[in-house]
């Protein structure tokens, strides 16, 4: 008798407890900032960290509190972060990659507009013209950039090529096609790809060297169809790349992927410059010795851009605090505590060159020389919104299995249209 | 308040034995399920909300056009069951559940079964052994796909690696395999091999217990009417094993039907690999098609009933009799 009431009794406490618990949660959340990300890797965690220390440092009596999700480049963190945004419970302020990807949330009024936040800061003179543009959404701004990526650049390494006796990586991808024939001959495995999401960064960084930058832009605004002869041409080249690729055997992250070509099993890969703060920091190689990179063929000048970005929800529980930290991911102190870290180069281009070494030296230069032409990302989410994005992985998928050229161009035709 | 004020109890015989407070039969109140009902009810609340509510939503949702963030529940009809009998990628994914279900659960039942059927004969150091199949099963699939990951790993010459180097390294290079990259319509049948490396010990539990349950008596009788061991086996072990591997294969399939974490993390958007649970996480949470997603989790729902419905039935009516 009395164990049973005894059970009962402690159930009892602890549904209460639990219960306290969680209203003590949402008591407590007036003098903090809950920021939501999927920046847990190393380096890009410890950048996230030196910026929360400078936040509240400057905001005394404010606790930052660092909602990351792990896993899956950001895919686990969005599902999550669907499901909050879903039952209006947003964080005070969270990652996007900037452009369209963001466009689902502005036009269900998740975000607000932050154009005066761009204004009042400066930052419409500091950002480059191409950044902003592709930021834009309906003619407002609604995110701030706090570093770039490159996503065309090819990484290869320079013993592997004066072993094969190439003077120089390929500068077009019909140059690259007659470079693999003899890459072939000689028994090694001309481009290391890796899962679908590096096929697809494979197919952008083709399509951008075979159509050009203008012509890139205008198929994903959907001004030139994926049917027209000069997409067709580009798409059948990209089937004939894949096809001397290790595509049948590719690796199973894009880690292994550069490994590849860092052990000179393979000559190139296509990857973003994560993979050169991969090499050099947990694979000791040192830029230009151990590695090389240059932009992917016929991407010469074009900077090929991908972004994080953080926002001000609708519902956010202290607006005044969220913009604070925006503030702080916009300014040139806050760029440049967190980009040396994670291995990516400030979208400011005032920010202070000296602290960008190696191969970041040379990207930054490369981001601020006014010639260079900006574009965005499709893989990384600038140029496609996610259902877009997400269609095409399925095209995408089935079309690397079956060879279906045409009928891949036709379904990101017909997608372009359903998903706008 | 003492008894000898009560009349009631002054009426009563003395006794010491008899207790100060006597214990009456309370009186029923309402019909006699009411109780039970109550005493249930927090657990049917509980399922009819999170378990059944939830399901009728997400029907409601698989007959709408909802997409991205902002929710909406139009009345469609049956349009997105329809685009999604022409979706290429689901035909796909339909195929390949099928042939990984076939592969999956025969393979684990046999060899789980054969598992079973050497511990029973009584090795030394059964409960090692029996920890040793078992405990594959202790982890998570997720961590089962990495290490397979690498096993199946399908790289070429400097790039060898895992099973493929093995054999490589014992002279088997005729068992070298593109396992689950393979240009193959059946490269999804390598998946089964984790899968059931995972979780042919836990068949192999619910077979040795069947074993265990088969009366000593029994087999004595057999022997002393001549019966040999494989007779014994065949006409006395094997029907006491029926409802064993009838729960077993209902398991396994509705498992196999559900598998995600193992073939997410095996080798993301390699679409041989595909099945339609991960093409509902793929297209609600990328791409935001939460119509699309509830329809296919209403597909996967039927196939599962298909599975459970019958099972249900024949249990009840087996209990019935």
């Amino acid at each position: 008798m009395w164990k049973g009431r005894l059970t009962i009794l402690s159930l009892v406490l602890i549904s209460v407890l639990a219960a306290l618990s969680m209203w003590n949660i949402r008591g407590a959340s007036n003098d903090q900032l809950e920021v939501y990300s999927w920046w847990t890797g190393p380096g890009e965690e410890e950048g996230l960290a030196a910026m929360a220390q400078a936040f509240e440092a400057a905001n005394p009596g404010v606790r930052f509190v660092n909602a990351a999700v792990s896993g899956g480049a950001g895919s686990n963190a969005k599902a999550i972060l669907a499901s909050r945004l879903l039952a209006n419970d947003p964080p005070d302020s969270y990652q996007r990659h900037a452009g369209l990807e963001l466009l689902d949330d502005v036009r269900s009024g998740k975000v607000h507009d932050i154009s005066d936040l761009y204004q009042q800061q400066g930052w419409v003179k500091v950002f480059p013209k191409g950044l902003l543009d592709n930021l834009t959404i309906d003619g407002k701004l609604y995110a701030v950039p706090v570093n770039i990526h490159r996503a065309n650049l090819m990484f290869f390494n320079p013993a592997t090529l004066r072993e094969l006796g190439i003077a120089a990586p390929p500068a077009t991808w019909t140059e690259f096609l007659a470079q693999a024939e003899t890459i072939r001959s000689k028994g090694k495995v001309p481009l290391a790809v890796g899962p679908e999401w590096t096929q697809k960064h494979l197919l952008e960084t083709v399509l951008l060297g075979e159509l050009g930058p203008d012509k890139y832009e205008r198929l994903f605004a959907g001004q030139i169809g994926w049917t027209t002869p000069d997409v067709t041409a580009a798409l059948a080249v990209y089937a004939r790349v894949l096809a001397v690729s290790d595509v049948k055997s590719a690796a199973g992250d894009w880690q292994p992927q550069v490994d590849r070509v860092a052990q000179g099993s393979a000559v190139y890969a296509v990857m973003g410059d994560w993979a050169s703060s991969y090499l050099e920091t947990t694979k000791k190689l040192p830029w230009k010795v151990g590695y090389d990179v240059v932009a992917s063929p016929g991407t010469g000048g074009v900077y090929d851009f991908l972004s994080d970005s953080f926002t001000l929800p609708t519902g956010a529980r202290r607006p005044d605090l969220s913009r604070k930290w925006l503030i702080e991911c916009g300014s040139t102190d806050g760029q440049n505590l967190f980009n040396p870290l994670k291995g990516s180069i400030p979208a400011r281009t005032d920010a202070d060159a000296g602290l960008y070494k190696g191969y970041l030296g040379w990207a930054l230069e490369q981001w601020r020389d006014p010639k260079t032409r900006i574009v965005g990302s499709l893989t990384h989410g600038v140029v496609a919104n996610n259902a877009y994005n997400a269609e095409i992985d399925s095209a995408l998928g089935l079309f690397v299995q079956n060879g279906d050229q045409a009928k891949f161009a036709k379904t990101a035709e017909l997608q372009y249209r359903e998903t706008q | 308040m003492t008894a000898l004020h009560s009349p009631r109890h002054s009426s009563e015989p003395l006794s010491t034995r008899a207790p100060r407070r006597q214990r009456k039969p309370r009186k029923q109140i309402g019909p006699i399920w009411v109780p039970g009902l109550l005493l249930v009810s927090p657990s049917l609340i509980l399922i009819g909300v999170f378990v059944y509510g939830f399901l009728g939503w997400n029907v409601r949702v698989s007959f709408s056009n909802w997409r991205g963030l902002s929710p909406s529940y139009d009345w469609v009809g049956l349009s997105n069951y329809t685009s999604l009998w022409h979706d290429e990628r689901f035909r796909g994914d339909v195929r390949n559940l099928i042939v990984f279900t076939v592969v999956f659960v025969a393979g684990a039942l046999l060899l789980g079964f054969f598992m079973a059927m050497l511990l029973d004969k009584g090795v030394r150091g059964e409960g090692f052994f029996r920890g040793v199949f078992l405990f594959p099963m202790a982890i998570s699939f997720i961590a089962t796909a990495i290490v397979w990951r690498w096993l199946m790993d399908n790289g070429s010459g400097e790039d060898t690696a895992g099973l493929n180097k093995l054999f490589a390294a014992v002279g088997l290079d005729f068992l070298r395999s593109d396992w689950h990259k393979s240009d193959s319509m059946w490269a999804i049948a390598a998946v089964a091999l984790p899968a059931g490396w995972a979780l042919s010990g836990y068949v192999m539990a619910l077979f040795l217990a069947g074993m265990r349950g088969v009366s000593e008596t029994l087999r004595e009788s057999a022997r002393l009417d001549g019966a040999s061991e494989t007779q014994i086996f065949w006409y006395v072990v094997r029907p006491a094993l029926r409802p064993v591997t009838f729960s077993a294969l209902l398991i396994m399939v509705h498992i196999s039907l559900k598998t995600f974490d193992l073939l997410y993390a095996l080798d993301q958007g390699n679409l041989r690999i595909d099945t339609p649970s991960l093409y509902m996480w793929f297209t609600t949470f990328d791409g935001g098609f939460y119509d699309r997603g509830a329809t296919i989790a209403t597909v996967l729902l039927l196939g599962v009933a298909l599975v459970v419905g019958p099972y249900v039935w024949f249990t009840l009516r087996t209990e019935r009799r």
